[in-house]
Formats: structure tokens, sequence, C-alpha cells
């Protein structure tokens, strides 16, 4: 079976997410929204704006910097704030190494992906946020895949996949203990295709990085690593200049780039429908072992 | 885009990860990376071939014991649909999360082994199914293979089958039989042509034309407030629109309807989504609704239109299945939410405990357990404004939650 372009964007997963989004706001007391920068959290704006209209969007946005960004998403989000009229949040791993509550990494691998957690957990207490908004979709990954709408997080931060609260039909329980929190993920059911397709429908902005751009890279394990000074690079992987753009947006040191001349949306989707790899297969963080993404929950990553 | 929402089940081993692999795999949906890690993970398992169903048991756990504990979520698009399949455990103690899975499901997939027949569990999904009412079954008969494609094997199941279904209290299901093997990929996306004694559909044939929202305009219009919207600002000084997601039936500008509990009547000046306002809301849709006249209504409350209104009840007669570790005991106090709004409410008595492999009632029970399905009376603080779950499921069903530890312990399915 070939599979034809379908650019038709499921509406029914918008009425899903907005409900989703509203039983947050009524059920928690301090709601914020985790922005990455990326298209799945920019669609999560998207979706409150459109949740609370003509009300403004009722939580802030809380993004965790790791330092290692790229510069276009944090112009990016920048702009959006700016333009919405959002509130953010922005709490910085390098703190967190500062006050020496995690430690970088080193080797040519090293990435602050797993730091950012402890970043992150800590703006949560700080914040006093008993519901955390994130953009996870269950066809991300296999772990994902199991993961409940209201996921609710010990006082670790800690996911149990084997105590999940039953949810049945749209009734969403999200009554919890104190010191617990939620994790609310309002797109669980779309894939990277509904979220594409939304984009186009919605005619959202995205950064910059999505789009074929030209950029200097390695090649390293058959990926192609974005070039920065935060990549640990050793004598004989030689930066060059090609044409390429990344599937998602996570941090420099741990998101490999595609080769691709699509510089428009439409080309993007039609390169998602032949693309032979998965988006997180450009992920370098999930590539650590079979449950990378399962352990990382189980530690509080979002 | 349709959105088909699809509940597989079956017992232990039956192939149910290995067929939604086969589904995947038939209609080119699992990237190059994915499948070349699936290769890799099953030569480190000593397998011989690809096994399919390492691609849907996402836990470390199932992956070691070789079974599915949770609910998996998988989806694939075909051109004419998005499909979302709930992957359940077939196990007995996992039978909550076989609940959870088929609960928002449009077809309830049953898998039964070939060589086996149907077994206890095959009762259970088929009892669940029922219970829920989900408008289609399929019963795939997997790993004909291993019987060497014996029709008159297929028949006698198909025979057995249809002596449970006699006993079923819904009788609206639709029913399809398909022999298939899913370790061989024939009848799930296309023939290879070994079973030619069955001329029918192909799984994902039959998948593709299954027709459904059918329904959604005969059920009364129902809408439970999420909350209110008032934004205060200077543009919108006076703006005051009731959010929410429309449960069942369909509403239009014009329309008088009433607001319960207070009782107070006005009509719909505009339904809004967003920037554009529309003339009807239907089934599903979450929209913001406002009124003619400023009444009295928040969180929790219903809107309904004036000529088909819900029952009013206090005392609730219904079938739950519970789903907590923690007994169920006559007496005991729990928070009842039925869609958006929580009542506290006593379990007044468990009239009888089904036992769902021969729909034995067993009645004079004091407590119910993990994964026990049966009929309780239950006496709520306030009244709630529901239907019987059997003339429209969207507003007939509720959730008990444990108040001293916050967590889900029933379902029910309102008389």
């Amino acid at each position: 079976m070939t599979n034809q372009i379908n650019w038709e964007f499921p509406q029914a997963l918008e009425d899903e997410a907005i409900y989703i989004l509203r039983e947050t706001v009524a059920q928690f007391e301090k709601p914020v929204l985790l922005f990455s920068g990326g298209k799945d959290s920019i669609t999560l704006v998207r979706l409150a704006q459109k949740a609370f209209y003509p009300g403004k969007i009722p939580f802030s946005l809380l993004h965790v910097d790791t330092g290692h960004n790229f510069p276009e998403t944090i112009a990016f989000r920048d702009w959006l704030v700016n333009t919405l009229g959002l509130d953010i949040i922005v709490r910085n791993v390098q703190d967190s190494i500062d006050q020496g509550k995690v430690q970088e990494e080193t080797g040519k691998y090293a990435s602050r992906n797993a730091l950012q957690t402890v970043t992150l957990l800590d703006a949560i207490e700080e914040g006093k946020f008993d519901a955390c908004i994130g953009g996870a979709r269950r066809d991300e990954e296999k772990a994902r895949a199991k993961e409940r709408i209201f996921s609710v997080r010990d006082e670790f931060g800690q996911w149990n996949a084997k105590m999940q609260r039953p949810e049945l039909f749209d009734i969403l329980n999200g009554k919890i203990n104190i010191g617990e929190n939620v994790r609310v993920f309002p797109i669980s059911n779309w894939t990277e295709l509904d979220v594409w397709n939304y984009i186009v429908r919605e005619k959202l902005e995205i950064p910059s990085i999505y789009f074929s751009h030209e950029r200097e890279i390695i090649e390293r394990d058959g990926l192609y690593w974005p070039y920065s000074s935060f990549l640990n690079t050793t004598a004989d992987e030689v930066p060059f200049r090609q044409k390429v753009r990344f599937r998602t947006v996570g941090d420099m040191t741990c998101t490999a780039a595609v080769l691709s001349e699509a510089d428009k949306l439409e080309d993007i989707i039609a390169e998602i429908m032949e693309a032979k790899i998965s988006e997180r297969g450009a992920r370098i963080d999930d590539k650590r072992s079979e449950a990378a993404m399962e352990k990382r929950k189980q530690a509080g990553y979002f | 885009m349709e959105v088909l929402r699809i509940a597989t089940s079956g017992s232990v081993d039956d192939g149910k990860s290995t067929l939604i692999g086969r589904l995947l795999y038939d209609t080119n949906s699992i990237p190059q990376d994915k499948m070349e890690a699936l290769h890799a993970a099953s030569k480190r398992k000593g397998l011989d071939f690809t096994d399919l169903s390492l691609l849907t048991d996402g836990l470390v756990a199932e992956r070691e014991q070789g079974i599915t504990i949770d609910v998996a979520h998988i989806y694939f698009s075909t051109p004419t649909r998005k499909y979302i399949i709930a992957d359940t455990p077939g196990h007995i103690e996992y039978t909550r999360n076989m609940v959870t899975g088929a609960s928002n499901a449009q077809v309830s997939l049953i898998l039964i082994d070939a060589r086996k027949g149907i077994v206890e569990q095959t009762h259970r999904h088929f009892f669940i199914a029922n219970l829920l009412r989900i408008p289609y079954l399929v019963v795939c008969v997997n790993k004909m293979d291993l019987v060497d494609y014996s029709e008159a094997r297929f028949n006698q199941i198909v025979e057995d089958f249809q002596v449970m279904l006699s006993n079923a209290s819904f009788k609206g299901q639709e029913v399809k039989f398909i022999p298939i093997s899913s370790l061989y990929g024939e009848n799930v996306a296309s023939r290879t042509g070994t079973i030619s004694w069955y001329q029918g559909d192909t799984l994902l044939e039959y998948l593709e034309q299954v027709s459904f929202d059918h329904e959604d305009n005969q059920h009364p219009a129902r809408f439970p407030i999420q909350s209110v919207i008032r934004p205060r600002t200077t543009e919108y000084h006076d703006f005051r629109g009731f959010a929410g997601k429309v449960a069942s039936g369909h509403f239009n500008v014009g329309d008088e309807v009433i607001s319960l509990p207070s009782g107070q009547k006005s009509r719909i000046k505009t339904i809004e989504q967003f920037e554009k306002q529309l003339t009807v809301a239907r089934t599903r849709e979450s929209v913001v609704i406002t009124l003619e006249d400023e009444i009295d209504s928040s969180r929790g409350n219903m809107l309904v239109k004036t000529t088909d209104v819900p029952q009013q009840l206090k005392e609730v007669s219904a079938n739950i299945c519970w789903m907590d570790q923690q007994k169920l005991t006559n007496g005991k106090t729990y928070l009842l939410q039925h869609g958006v709004n929580r009542v506290k409410a006593k379990v007044q008595q468990i009239q009888y405990i089904t036992d769902v492999t021969n729909h034995l009632q067993k009645a004079d029970k004091t407590e119910m357990g993990l994964n026990d399905i049966g009929k309780v009376s239950i006496k709520t603080a306030a009244p709630i404004f529901a239907d019987a779950y059997q003339n429209n499921p969207a507003n007939g069903a509720f959730i008990l939650i444990d108040e001293f530890n916050n967590t889900t312990v029933a379902v029910g399915f309102i008389d």
C-alpha cells in the first residue's frame, strides 16, 4: 500500500486537546505550560489560545534553557512571547550546574539533556506548579505510548508505569495528594504528521531551523550533528557546510540534522511522508539504550 | 479526516502485539530505523524472526516477560482514515487497563488462538466490549497457520462464539469473523491466498469501511460546562461564555436550553469556536456557548434542550467495574465524577457480582475486589443529571474516586 498524503487535519484531535486544556485549568490551582520552542509546544500555545478565547491564556509558559539551544529557537521564543503577550518563566541549567546540583557531562557525547530534569523539578517546586502541560505525543516513542493524558508524578517527579490510574472515556481525574503533580499531555493522540498539518491549517510560525538552510555540521555515527562550540569534537571530526534541516528541536548537542532541501511546509510534510527515519531517530539522547526514554521518565524527565 | 478508535484484546500469547505490528508493517507505518531496532532486538533475544510485538511492548517489564501490562496507543493512517489502536493487556490482573483502553473505542478487536478456541479471557473481553456497548466487534481467529488453515476449525470457533453472543445483554453489536495469521500477514492487510475458502474482507478492508458517528444525532443534546469564560477586558467587558465539549447530540443557535441544576431557561445566542461563529455545535466539538439571558451556571452544570431533559438522580443503580487493589465495601463513601461534575457518593449496596464467563449473578456479596464487575446502588449527596448508559453512553458513565488517595477506583454504567 502506498501512502498518499492526506492534508486534512482530523478536527477531533483539536476538540479533544482543547477539552483537556480546559479540564487542566479547572482542576488545578497552578498549571504551567512546558515550552521548548519546538513545534509541539508551539501547537500547545495555539490550542491554549483557542481554548480560553476571548479570555487570555490563564497560565505561564516555563522554559528550561539548557544553554545549548539553537539560537534560532531562543529568538523564536522571544518573538512568540512578545507577539502574543504571554507570560514566560525561564530557568537555566547553568544555574543548577553553578549550584553544584548537577555535573556537566564530559567526553564527545556530553549533553545537558539529562541535566535539565533537575532544573525542571526545581522550577516546578519553586513555582508550586501542580500541573505541567507538555507536548509529548504517544507516537514518538514506545514508553510514551503507555502514558496517560493526566500522568501523576510523585514528589520526585517520578512516573510509575505499573501504577497508572485508569483513564475512562474522557473523564479526567486530576485529584492529587500533596507533593504530587500531574503532567498533562493534550496532544497525546496526535502524530508528527497531525502536528504538521495543524501548523499548515493554522498558519503557525515556527523556528527557522525546521526549514532547509546551510549550516556547519560534522558526521558522527552515521548522523549529521550541528557543529557548535557546545559540541566536543575529536580531531578527525572536521566540520563542513551542508544544506540541512531539523525534524525536532532539542539541544545542539543531541539533535541530529537531516539532509534536506525542504524550505516550505508542504515540502516538509511530503518529506516526512516518505522519510525512512522516525522523528526521534534523530534524537541522539534516545539512542543510549532501548529503555532510554522509560528510564528518563522514571527520573522525572518530561 | 475521520479518526477510528480500535481496542484490541486477547489472551496471553494470542499474538495481539504481533497483529498490530503486522498492521503497521503492511501499511508502511514503521520507519526504517525502528525496523532495524526491531531486527537487532529480536536477534538479541535469540529469535530467528523479527518479533513485531517488540514494537508495542514499551516497558522494560513487558519486554522481559513477553507480555503486555499497560495500554499502549498506536497510530497509523491510510488515505481514508486515521486509526488509533489501544493495545490492551490480556492478563486477568490487568483487566482494568483493558477497560481503560476499550472505553473510547468504536471497534473492539478480539483475538482468538485458533488452536485454543474460546478461553476464559475471551468471555471476559467480550463481556466488557458488550457492557461498554462498543458498536463493532471484529473477532480475529489468529494462528490459522498452526491449524493447517482449517475451515472446519474456524467454523467451530464461530459457532462457539455465537453461543456466547446469544447470552449477551446488548444485541446491537455488529460482529465480524475473520480467519487470519498475523505472523504471515494473511487477511490482515492483504490476502496471500493461503485461506482460499475465505472470500470475505481482510481486517484492514473491514476497518476502512466501518461507518460510525451515525448515532450521534439521535442522542439527546448534552453540554457539560467546563468553565465560564469572562475576560473582563475593555473589548469583551460583558462577555460571559460557557466553555465545554458537546457530550452528545447537537445544539443550534436559537435553541431554547435549560441549565441544570438551577432549572433556569434561556436561548442560545452564539456558538463560538475561537474567532469563528458557528450556527451549530455537534457531538464532541469544543465550543463556547453564550446565552440571551444572564443565568446562574458554572462548572459541573449542564445545558440541555428543553425538549429532552435527562433524569435527575440521587439514587443511582449501575454496573461497575472495580479497578483498585483495595476492595469496595458496602457503605463506603467516594467521589463520583460524572463528566466534569463531582459529587460525594455512598455505595449503599452491592446487589450482585456477575461471573463474566457464564453471566451468573452472585448475590449476597459484601465486597467487590479488583476486576470484579457487578451491580451496585449508590446514593449521591447532590443530584446528577444523567441518561441511562444504554440510551446515551456519553452521559451515562461515571468514575468513582477514592477520597483519601485520590485514585480512580471504579467505572460505572448507569441503568
